[in-house]
């Protein structure tokens, strides 16, 4: 039995929760919990809310266990996971803006999503007054010569808004703090009392980029929650959009990354190739980003033999396209000059904070759920999970050129696996409260979803956590000691989500 | 990379021809340009584009209208980095209690002549954020819209349609 499983053996297991194990403790067993992930023994998978309890995900790497410890507030408070293990810090501010649950002992409780333009407090637990509108504090930074730059919430490029606010002395970045949720679009409250289809629908719209991994994690809690048995086909062709919305993103960014360092050639070439990958996909599935196409209980769509061709043509076509940029990427004095030893992310810092993804593989964190917490079809696939261990942004970039190549292999392996069959199964209600969780690797990491459904099947609580909760800090300590114009350059390769972390 | 350069050469451009302008949205362009009789702005304008709000979906597909499929800038369209340098104001999202100040301002810094174009379905009426206590709603509750273009998101092509719209309206070109 791992360290996992015992802890949360001490716990009250409940019943109907699937398919982690969850376990309600004490708030002495809490912060044990805490103090595990302190010391390392576990990793921090979600901090999230309920009107009156707090959850808490944990990950055991050594035994490839995960699970769930809940506790339930008194006197509207919690102990703080934040002060012992700073990953959990803005999860909790979110928590304390959204529910008015306080994390005791927690020093930095300055609002995160809320500006104090909601026209209410608290909107999950029942509203409440607005706050009177105060300036946002930041931390402060003082020493000679040090100057601020502000830049945001509206950015120069084609981006999502977010402030960032720069203590430089000269050009060298001394301090980079973010300020975000200007996305808040409520989403957790519009999914209360929503119906699956809504919630599916809500889901696929928290981060665009990552609609389908985010569709895929709704389903896999809802069928979790409800017992439902996805049909073959469906899994198959699951994995078909994932990998293709993974190629495209990895595609998009590799140029973007490049042009960011003035290199537009690549990004010229990668942009290209992003394009027929979202052709394919819409001749296949019917839409660019292939969104609404995973719903609960399967799939809404099929692929047929044309598109079958379609995509072997599309992976021929980028297998003869790849290895010219990738020469090219590798071959460029200028471009290699950006790029290597610029925004050094240390592999200790990305296991602390559990960062998915290509951040964290690119610093040394072996994990891909795909891999770990292997779900279907993924556990009959044959792949490899790429490493390496110098986390500048030459090597977020050169993790994200060999996902590109692991992806294409994939899609070949799930068309050779695709039968005829049904498409989706039926979801009904279970006629009592069910508790689900889904966890999808997207092109950026791990997505997260959590679902309480009622005895309706509808949802009673929907938590979703985009990877980039456990990336934007990481970004903020990477900048560190680089130059200011190093951080367009840097700010790409981590490609956070501002919407996905928004919420 | 000189491969890349003598390929460049002698293969063909992959850039399509240009859609044909909406209808509906020439229909519109020509309700809201006729009432507010804006001056003409030649067939050149530079896009500062926003994101009020949005999933991040709708700027994949605006980011798309620059790669080579597409050429957005030989339309003489091309996106710019400050809204001071402006003459269009591409807006997304459903807007965000959070960003309906900035979203203000931004629109305050684009110089007159200025024109507004609402990408998306959120930006119409908030899709399906509608009715969220963090969202205003769509753009038109903050600053007055002259095109909506439909779509979640809009393809490449539907918002290349849109805008040609802005450059071919037939009441788009009032007197100077």
């Amino acid at each position: 039995m791992s360290q996992l499983e015992a802890f949360l053996a001490a716990g009250r297991r409940v019943q109907h929760h699937r398919p982690w194990p969850r376990a309600v403790v004490d708030p002495a067993a809490w912060v044990k919990g805490v103090e595990g992930l302190a010391d390392g023994r576990w990793t921090l998978v979600n901090l999230w809310a309920q009107a009156d309890r707090v959850h808490m995900a944990l990950y055991e790497a050594a035994a490839a266990k995960a699970g769930v410890v809940s506790l339930d507030c008194i006197d509207g408070g919690f102990p703080s996971v934040g002060r012992g293990h700073p990953p959990a810090i803005r999860l909790e501010r979110a928590i304390q803006d959204l529910f008015g649950l306080c994390a005791d002992g927690l020093h930095d409780t300055r609002p995160w999503l809320d500006h104090g333009l909601w026209g209410q407090r608290r909107p999950l637990a029942g509203g409440g007054d607005p706050a009177p509108a105060q300036d946002y504090g930041f931390l402060p930074c003082e020493g000679e010569g040090l100057h601020q730059v502000a830049v945001g919430p509206v950015h120069a490029g084609i981006i999502e808004p977010g402030h960032f606010r720069f203590t430089a002395n000269g050009e060298t970045v001394v301090r980079l703090e973010e300020r975000l949720g200007y996305l808040h679009k409520g989403i957790d409250r519009l999914m209360a009392g929503a119906g699956l289809e809504r919630g599916a629908q809500l889901a696929g719209r928290t981060s665009g980029d990552s609609t389908v991994a985010y569709a895929w994690a709704f389903a896999q809690a809802a069928e979790a929650a409800l017992g439902v048995q996805v049909p073959e086909r469906a899994l198959w062709l699951r994995a078909v959009m994932a990998e293709l919305e993974r190629l495209a993103n990895h595609l998009g960014d590799i140029g973007a990354v490049c042009n960011d360092a003035a290199f537009a050639i690549i990004h010229a070439h990668t942009a290209v190739l992003r394009e027929r990958v979202l052709r394919a996909a819409d001749a296949c599935f019917g839409h660019r980003l292939m969104r609404d196409r995973i719903v609960p209980g399967g799939v809404s769509c099929d692929l047929d033999a044309a598109g079958e061709t379609r995509l072997r043509n599309l992976i021929g076509g980028l297998r003869v396209a790849m290895p010219g940029i990738i020469h090219l990427f590798d071959d460029t004095p200028s471009l290699k000059d950006r790029t290597v030893s610029t925004g050094r992310l240390t592999p200790k810092l990305a296991a602390r904070f559990g960062a998915g993804g290509f951040v964290g593989r690119a610093s040394g964190r072996d994990f891909d759920t795909r891999r770990d917490i292997a779900y279907a079809p993924y556990d009959g696939l044959a792949f490899e999970v790429p490493v390496v261990r110098s986390g500048d942004v030459n090597a977020r970039v050169w993790i994200r050129i060999q996902e590109v190549e692991q992806g294409l292999s994939l899609l070949e392996q799930c068309l050779a696996h695709l039968r005829p069959g049904p498409l989706r199964a039926e979801v009904t209600p279970v006629g009592a409260p069910t508790e689900g969780l889904g966890m999808v690797e997207g092109f950026r990491g791990d997505v997260f979803a959590w679902l309480a459904l009622d005895a309706e099947g509808r949802v009673d609580r929907c938590h979703l956590r985009d990877p980039s909760w456990f990336q934007w800090p990481l970004l903020e300590a990477v900048i560190e000691d680089n130059i200011i114009a190093d951080f367009p350059l840097c700010n790409k390769s981590f490609n956070c989500s501002y919407s996905g972390h928004d919420l | 990379m000189n491969k890349f350069l003598l390929e460049g050469i002698f293969r063909r451009p992959l850039t399509e021809a240009a859609p044909t302008p909406e209808d509906s949205a020439l229909e519109e362009l020509a309700r809201a340009v006729a009432g507010a009789g804006r001056r003409r702005l030649g067939r050149s304008l530079s896009i500062r584009e926003v994101d009020a709000g949005s999933c991040n979906g709708c700027e994949l597909e605006i980011n798309a209208l620059s790669n080579a499929y597409y050429d957005l800038e030989r339309f003489g369209l091309r996106f710019v980095a400050s809204p001071r340098h402006a003459d269009v104001l591409l807006v997304t999202g459903p807007v965000t209690t959070n960003m309906a100040e900035a979203l203000k301002r931004v629109y305050d810094a684009t110089p007159d002549p200025k024109w507004v174009v609402a990408a998306g379905d959120c930006a119409l009426d908030g899709g399906c954020f509608a009715g969220s206590y963090a969202v205003v709603g769509g753009v038109s509750q903050v600053v007055p819209v002259d095109l909506h273009i439909p779509g979640c998101p809009p393809t490449p092509t539907d918002l290349l349609k849109g805008l040609l719209a802005l450059l071919d309206q037939p009441a788009g070109r009032p007197a100077a």
